[in-house]
């Protein structure tokens, strides 16, 4: 991710010297030829129409659903199962991955655990969790949450880990009691591989969510939208579903991951 | 810090980790005799390493794993051999990545799963969907890395080489690849854990008769949690296996051998 927000960098300097219409059209054009190959494909009736709908069919279907209000409905629902999953997955990630960079003890209770369970992609817990919870939004969060986990764990583990060592002796010989210690020292320290972990927990969250909705019978949601929308062959709702999750990953990306970024190497002039 | 004290600080920290583990285990397996929860959704270890044994015996455990690693092998196949050249081609061409760009940062924020259905009703249930599944999520990883990798040869090298008389073709195969490795290598492994991912949701949504992702559903179907246990151990040996034997010697065969430090993030 870190590879994007630098090429980003790298294209605006370099389109910097040319007209703004140029440099935007040079970001639209490519989406205009694939466009017009897909209008192309669609209207020569290579495919049967259900299957293989026109943009202005995929574009009504979107306006239709969302003027009606189900599309918003189901975007919602799947952003408070975002947040509610990464939430849980923060608070109890940064308070094991602190703890196990702070306590030898805590490393070799906890690491084992957390190294045995990393390797397994969180999607195949998934029949596991509905097996366990029943469908609905219980699994839906409780995966969510369980998968992003592992990131923000490792990543707070080694960002305490990382905290050098001379800073410490020093904020200890300027009288710097436990707490403060912690406060002023190890968090500020530790705090941009907090925020790397963070940013990979909630674009790996981010990543299964929708396979989860699609897998846990949840009543709203973007997933069981285009599920559901697989029955009944509606495949101009399909695609204007995955137009919402595109744009719902485009904003994490620009307002969540880049800000968070810039927010901690600028600030802390550190390169996480 | 002497080494007998690093040596005995490492045997009590294995000990404490394998302390963990036997508690963890001892935990869970008193948890599922209590008969607090039914047996079926809390199978008793010996029950799941006696399903995960007679399933890898009578070869159908090997026949699932067979099918899975058959698919992801294809399309993360095609996903490096079409990531890998054009990410090159994004690179060295202005052309190429204006016009790539652009359609990259609009389709890799959809996660590769939500054109699990789409992709049904366009090809049908079986091994297509999973396959192109894998490749949609392998190829953006690989095609990123590759690109970045290539950017970030160091000109100074790229120079030198031709001011030492490198034609193009030496200076593709004996300064930009190796110069790029370490990023390619990066974008090889994350491309790998991207698809081992998609391909398990993709087996679970897409299931055909074969899969690890579908054995794990499908015994959902009939609560069989102690098959769906020791399919996930299987699931997560491979994984780790790929991860450790794998990428980690290709690693140590090219990047640390030519001394390049691990300057991509993994």
């Amino acid at each position: 991710m870190q590879d994007v927000v630098q090429s980003r960098k790298f294209a605006a300097a370099s389109a910097h010297d040319s007209h703004p219409f140029w440099r935007a059209w040079r970001n639209i054009y490519p989406f205009v030829v694939v466009g017009g190959l897909w209008e192309a494909v669609a209207h020569l009736g290579v495919f049967p129409v259900q299957f293989f709908p026109p943009l202005e069919s995929i574009a009504a279907a979107f306006a239709r659903l969302t003027i009606s209000g189900v599309l918003p409905h189901h975007a919602f629902d799947t952003l408070i199962r975002l947040t509610a999953g990464f939430a849980l997955a923060a608070i109890v990630g940064i308070a094991a991955g602190v703890l196990m960079g702070r306590s030898r003890r805590a490393e070799d209770i906890l690491l084992p655990l957390v190294s045995i369970g990393a390797p397994i992609p969180g999607l195949a817990y998934a029949p596991l969790f509905l097996l366990w919870f029943g469908p609905g939004n219980i699994p839906a969060i409780a995966l969510v949450a369980f998968v992003s986990a592992f990131p923000v764990i490792y990543n707070s583990w080694t960002g305490v880990k990382a905290v050098k060592e001379i800073w410490l002796r020093s904020a200890q010989a300027m009288g710097a009691d436990d707490r403060r210690l912690f406060r002023h020292v190890v968090l500020p320290g530790a705090l941009p591989y907090i925020v790397t972990g963070l940013r990979l927990g909630l674009a790996q969250a981010w990543r299964i969510l929708v396979a989860v909705e699609m897998l846990a019978a949840v009543p709203w949601g973007l997933g069981w939208l285009i599920f559901g929308a697989q029955e009944f062959l509606n495949t101009d709702v399909m695609l204007a579903g995955i137009a919402v999750i595109a744009l719902i990953g485009l904003g994490l990306e620009k307002l969540v991951f880049q800000p968070l970024e810039n927010f901690t190497v600028v600030r802390w002039g550190m390169i996480t | 810090m002497t080494a007998a004290r690093i040596l005995a600080e490492r045997s009590s920290s294995l000990r404490r980790g394998a302390l963990t583990l036997i508690i963890a285990a001892a935990l869970y397996d008193t948890l599922a005799r209590s008969g607090y929860f039914p047996q079926a959704l809390t199978p008793t270890l010996p029950t799941i390493a006696h399903t995960l044994f007679t399933s890898l015996a009578d070869g159908t455990m090997l026949l699932h794993a067979g099918a899975t690693l058959y698919r992801v092998l294809i399309g993360f196949g095609f996903a490096v051999a079409i990531g890998l050249p054009l990410g090159v081609l994004m690179a060295r061409f202005r052309r190429v990545e204006n016009f790539v760009l652009p359609l990259m940062s609009a389709l890799m924020p959809i996660p590769s799963l939500a054109w699990v259905p789409v992709f049904i009703l366009w090809f049908g249930l079986g091994n297509t969907v999973s396959v192109l599944i894998v490749f949609y999520a392998a190829l953006f990883p690989m095609l990123l890395n590759t690109w970045s990798g290539v950017r970030a040869v160091n000109p100074i090298w790229l120079r030198a080489a031709g001011a030492m008389g490198a034609n193009e073709h030496a200076l593709f195969w004996k300064v930009i690849i190796p110069g790029a490795s370490p990023f390619i290598i990066a974008g090889l492994r994350q491309s790998f854990l991207r698809s081992w991912i998609a391909v398990i949701g993709a087996e679970m949504l897409a299931g055909s008769d074969w899969g690890l992702g579908w054995v794990i559903f499908d015994a959902k179907e009939f609560l069989d949690a102690d098959v769906m246990l020791a399919s996930l151990i299987v699931i997560g040996f491979i994984g780790f296996a790929a991860e450790r034997l794998v990428f980690g010697s290709i690693e140590r065969a090219t990047i640390y051998r030519w001394g390049m430090a691990r300057s991509a993030r993994v």
